[in-house]
């Protein structure tokens, strides 16, 4: 029962992860007073580049179409681990979101090499951008974890997140609140939104994410887009978990609950995209450190 | 029992290879042969020694008649000792391979017999080192580590640089060194003997301790280059030849580990107090030194910048294992202690591939400027792949060897600080704050330095890159081969580790549970699966996107760049600009020198426009100048002693005998 619940949660994590990025752009021309691209929009942009040819510059290496593939198999692992609805996933151990963070740093080191390997100083730009915001990401994203494990009292992910509950925000709501806040930040971040980084934007200076995979094409290109995808599913679904600590005790619903929650964050991110500019760049890091800040905090204040 | 002759020969073939090398000094091919020979044949029987050791379970000793005053031949090979035997034998096995056909090609420049010779002794006095039972015998060892290391430092000694590098690491390992000695004094007069045996059974008191303890901190940091005393390693390694930068920062630094984890399995249960300087020392380091690597613009000033920094992770895994030893968590201590020693295989193991690596790009391009290099994984694909498995090892990622050990550290620090009590869990969580800020730092560091010398297109009209012959080749992929092995399955190693991390408990101690270890153990299981599931996902996916690719068009073209016409290599991104943000941000902690001369015009020539950076030392220029300027001026006036006048020297001798017979005939009367 356990093991049916987990697949068919993961694989349909794995399948409606895409939609997410349409309810974004939905909300985002909603605000805009356009009809927006249509739902099913993102599996079509991948299927189309799944299907087409790929042009590669003469001066990559083997780096370059290998560094999608290993992030997508970082991804896939990362989602194994979170949990099902509110029972713990099947692939849950001790420390198991120490080995989701650093898959995350894989992949990321696959992308800031891929970025480099095209030779191409504004991708050069975008790597060493990604490495600088990565870096101060990974801290407010492991020393939030830190906090949660401290007041939990367990080291592993699925742990964590289904021993939060109502009577925990009770009695220490400021703690989960801090983090929550922190991860809010670093979902952000890490999924290349508004006010760290603008998706839209078609002027390669200004960009992160987007001008490091400007000479990645065809299928490679898909995976590219269903990475981002997937991994605004993990670090949203996470961050549904801890403030939304509801449970009808039905591992089934509480998952269609989850599905339905970070379709919440969605929106939320694009209120904030609809809202507000980028942030200037030199201001980035001040967000990011702040939000490492308020983990640390979250983190004495549990030592207390 | 084979262990001890298999130790006494091991040692003798290297003194011999040693002996012949020195006289062989002329003779290129036979001072060639002979070094490699007897280091190889003297590798394998230390490494045949360890094993029987570990196989066998008991550690032996080997006692020699000496006539040393207070000294004895007297060695010990515990599952400790086995553990860094096994590491110096075995890595320095790899590295003199990859000596061979290396420093070959410098053989109408230099005389090889020196470099075979030190070479030869280094090796040999690190075996001492870890297993001698006596203090003198160890701080021989010791001394004859620190020269032999010298005069491989000055291979390139011709040269003003060169010469100044070698003074500094004369002067700090003997700095070191006399913290050691004082140490081992205080030792043998609270015990009455200088063997290691007699201070374990003694009581020595709290007092004694801790100044046993400071001595040991500063002068076996000293060598293992940990960060308010690691001035000479950045000038040092970079200065040797390649294989021997590989000893030097792979093993040599770590006898000062050793050294350290010996005082404390000697010294009975540790104070707290210990666990936490030691992982604030363990923080700097380890902190500093990937903030300093990252601003370096030379390939192995940068690696060597690095080897603090893994020194700082080792420390900070001891200090874990201190922590749970003084708060009576037994299960604590081993997690620290493995991870720790797992680390120095770990670190043993990629930093010695990357400096490798690092020899061969030298070899074929003639630089170690990082902004100079560019491209090369196409000419060298071989060096460039290994080279990426030792920089993903080394910025601790998955599925290599370098996660392993964090991730122990890593684990034993979330339990202690969900555990302890109140001061020493705050020290838990400094060390996961470590851990994630160097985790993102050298991976910043790592997709540099790879990125930056191995892709995009060549920054400099490379020389006829030659091929690499198999003797540096090999030597590089068991190595890569060894960081994928040991991050896949580290059960197996784990387990051998074992008995290492409980040696290092003091006997007071009570015994590990047995539960601990195999929890620690199963968990180890589960990265193993993670990482098998990893690889059989990337092979699945990529067999995909084959599918998907396979019959349809795929075509080269020049990368996007946004519509110039003369894209020139010296347009793409280089090492300097890729760190400049992040330094940027740790500015207050890192005093870059900018230099820009620009002029005034609107169309400046090329001529007129020049930039540079250089990020000095902070330790060096703020405190070791001034406090040795302070020093010189202070003693100057001993100078007036001191003026080559052999016969003054003379009067001095005699002079020093009357009054030395005097004073002995006033204590006979």
């Amino acid at each position: 029962m356990i093991s049916l619940s987990f697949a068919v949660t993961f694989v349909s994590s794995l399948a409606v992860a895409p939609l997410y990025l349409s309810i974004i752009n939905k909300t985002k021309a909603f605000f805009a007073g356009r009809q927006g691209p249509p739902l099913l929009q993102p599996y079509i942009d991948i299927w189309k580049l799944l299907n087409k040819g790929a042009v590669y510059s003469k001066t990559t290496t083997s780096i370059l179409f290998v560094s999608p593939v290993i992030g997508l198999g970082c991804l896939i692992i990362a989602t194994a681990f979170l949990p099902v609805g509110r029972t713990p996933s099947i692939f849950a151990f001790d420390g198991d979101f120490i080995v989701l963070a650093y898959l995350f740093a894989l992949m990321r080191f696959f992308f800031i090499i891929a970025a480099l390997d095209t030779g191409s100083s504004f991708e050069g730009m975008g790597a060493s951008r990604e490495a600088y915001f990565a870096t101060l990401t990974e801290v407010a994203f492991i020393l939030g974890l830190a906090a949660m494990a401290k007041k939990t009292g367990t080291l592993c992910l699925s742990g964590m997140l289904t021993q939060i509950s109502g009577e925990m925000w009770k009695q220490s709501g400021g703690i989960l609140a801090l983090t929550a806040s922190s991860l809010f930040i670093v979902l952000l971040s890490e999924c290349a939104r508004i006010p760290i980084d603008d998706p839209n934007t078609h002027l390669e200076l200004t960009m992160i994410h987007e001008v490091m995979v400007l000479d990645h094409s065809g299928p490679d290109f898909a995976l590219i887009h269903y990475l981002s995808c997937l991994k605004f599913w993990i670090i949203g679904s996470v961050l549904v978990r801890m403030v939304l600590p509801a449970t009808v005790h039905s591992a089934w619903l509480d998952q269609a609950m989850v599905f339905a929650a970070v379709a919440g964050i969605a929106v939320a991110v694009g209120l904030i995209e609809s809202s507000m500019a980028r942030l200037k760049l030199n201001t980035v890091p001040q967000l990011l450190v702040g939000a490492s800040t308020l983990s640390a905090l979250a983190l004495l204040l549990g030592l207390r | 029992m084979a262990g001890p002759h298999f130790l006494l020969w091991s040692e003798l073939c290297f003194l011999c290879a040693a002996l012949i090398c020195c006289f062989a000094s002329s003779n290129a091919r036979l001072a060639s042969i002979v070094g490699a020979a007897g280091s190889i044949i003297g590798c394998v029987l230390g490494l045949l020694s360890a094993t029987s050791m570990l196989s066998m379970g008991t550690s032996f000793t080997l006692n020699l008649p000496c006539t040393i005053p207070l000294a004895s031949l007297h060695f010990k090979v515990d599952a400790l000792s086995a553990l860094f035997l096994i590491l110096i034998d075995g890595l320095s096995l790899l590295f003199t391979l990859y000596g061979v056909s290396y420093l070959y090609e410098y053989r109408s420049k230099r005389s090889l017999g020196g470099p075979w010779c030190a070479f030869n002794l280094l090796v040999a006095s690190m075996g001492v080192v870890v297993t001698s039972q006596n203090g003198v015998l160890f701080l021989i060892g010791w001394e004859l580590m620190a020269l032999s290391s010298f005069f491989l430092v000055m291979f390139e000694g011709d040269s003003n640089k060169g010469r100044d590098v070698g003074i500094t690491y004369l002067i700090a390992t003997h700095l070191g060194t006399l913290f050691l000695l004082v140490m081992f004094i205080l030792m043998a007069v609270s015990s009455g003997s200088f063997e290691f045996d007699a201070f374990r059974t003694h009581q020595p008191s709290r007092t004694l301790l801790t100044t046993l303890f400071l001595c040991a901190v500063i002068g076996f940091g000293t060598k293992a280059g940990l960060m308010p005393f690691h001035v000479w390693l950045p000038e040092a390694h970079p200065a040797a030849p390649s294989h021997v930068s590989a000893l030097m920062s792979g093993v040599m630094i770590k006898t000062g580990i050793y050294g350290i984890l010996r005082l404390i399995s000697l010294a009975g249960m540790p104070p707290l107090w210990w666990g936490w300087l030691l992982i604030g020392m363990g923080f700097v380091s380890a902190v500093g030194g990937v903030l300093f690597a990252l601003a370096q613009h030379d390939l192995k000033k940068l690696l060597a910048y690095h080897s603090v920094e893994n020194i700082g992770i080792i420390v900070l895994g001891i200090g874990l294992g201190v922590l749970g030893l003084g708060s009576g968590s037994p299960p604590l201590a081993l997690t620290g202690f493995l991870g720790a020693l797992l680390h120095v295989i770990n670190h043993g193991i990629f930093k010695g591939l990357l400096f490798l690596g690092a020899g061969a790009i030298f070899r074929a391009t003639g630089t170690r400027q990082l902004d100079e290099l560019g491209g090369l994984l196409k000419k060298m694909p071989a060096t460039g792949y290994c080279f990426l498995i030792g920089a993903l090892a080394i910025s601790g990622l998955p599925p290599l060897n370098g996660f392993v050990s964090e991730f122990l550290i890593y684990i034993g620090s979330f339990r202690g600080g969900i555990e302890l009590a109140q001061p020493s869990n705050l020290f838990c969580f400094i060390i996961i704050l470590g851990l994630t800020l160097i985790g993102g730092l050298a991976c910043a560091c790592f997709s540099k330095a790879f990125g930056i010398v191995f892709l995009g297109e060549p920054r400099q009209a490379v020389s006829s890159s030659h091929t690499l012959p198999p003797a540096m080749k090999w030597p590089m992929i068991i190595l890569a081969g060894l960081c994928i092995a040991i991050g896949v399955f580290p059960v197996p190693i784990v387990r051998f580790l074992l008995p290492c991390a409980s040696q290092i408990f003091p006997v007071q101690q009570p015994e590990v549970p047995f539960s601990a270890m195999t929890s620690t153990l199963n968990l180890l299981t589960h990265i193993t699966a993670t990482s098998l599931i990893l690889l059989l996902l990337i092979f699945f996916i990529f067999r995909l996107r084959r599918l998907f690719l396979g019959n349809r068009k795929v075509t080269s073209e020049v990368t996007w760049d946004c519509g110039y016409a003369k894209p020139t290599p010296r347009m793409q991104y280089t090492a300097s600009s890729f760190a400049q943000s992040i330094l940027q941000l740790f500015q207050p902690f890192l005093p870059s020198h900018k230099a820009l001369s620009r002029s005034l015009t609107y169309f400046p020539g090329s001529e007129s426009i020049s930039f540079s950076s250089h990020t000095p030392d902070h330790f060096q220029q703020s405190f070791y100048w001034p406090l040795f300027h302070w020093v010189d001026k202070r003693f100057s006036i001993l100078r007036r002693f001191q003026h080559g006048k052999m016969q003054v020297y003379v009067l001095f001798i005699a002079a020093a005998l009357i009054a030395l017979l005097i004073w002995q005939l006033g204590a006979v009367q």
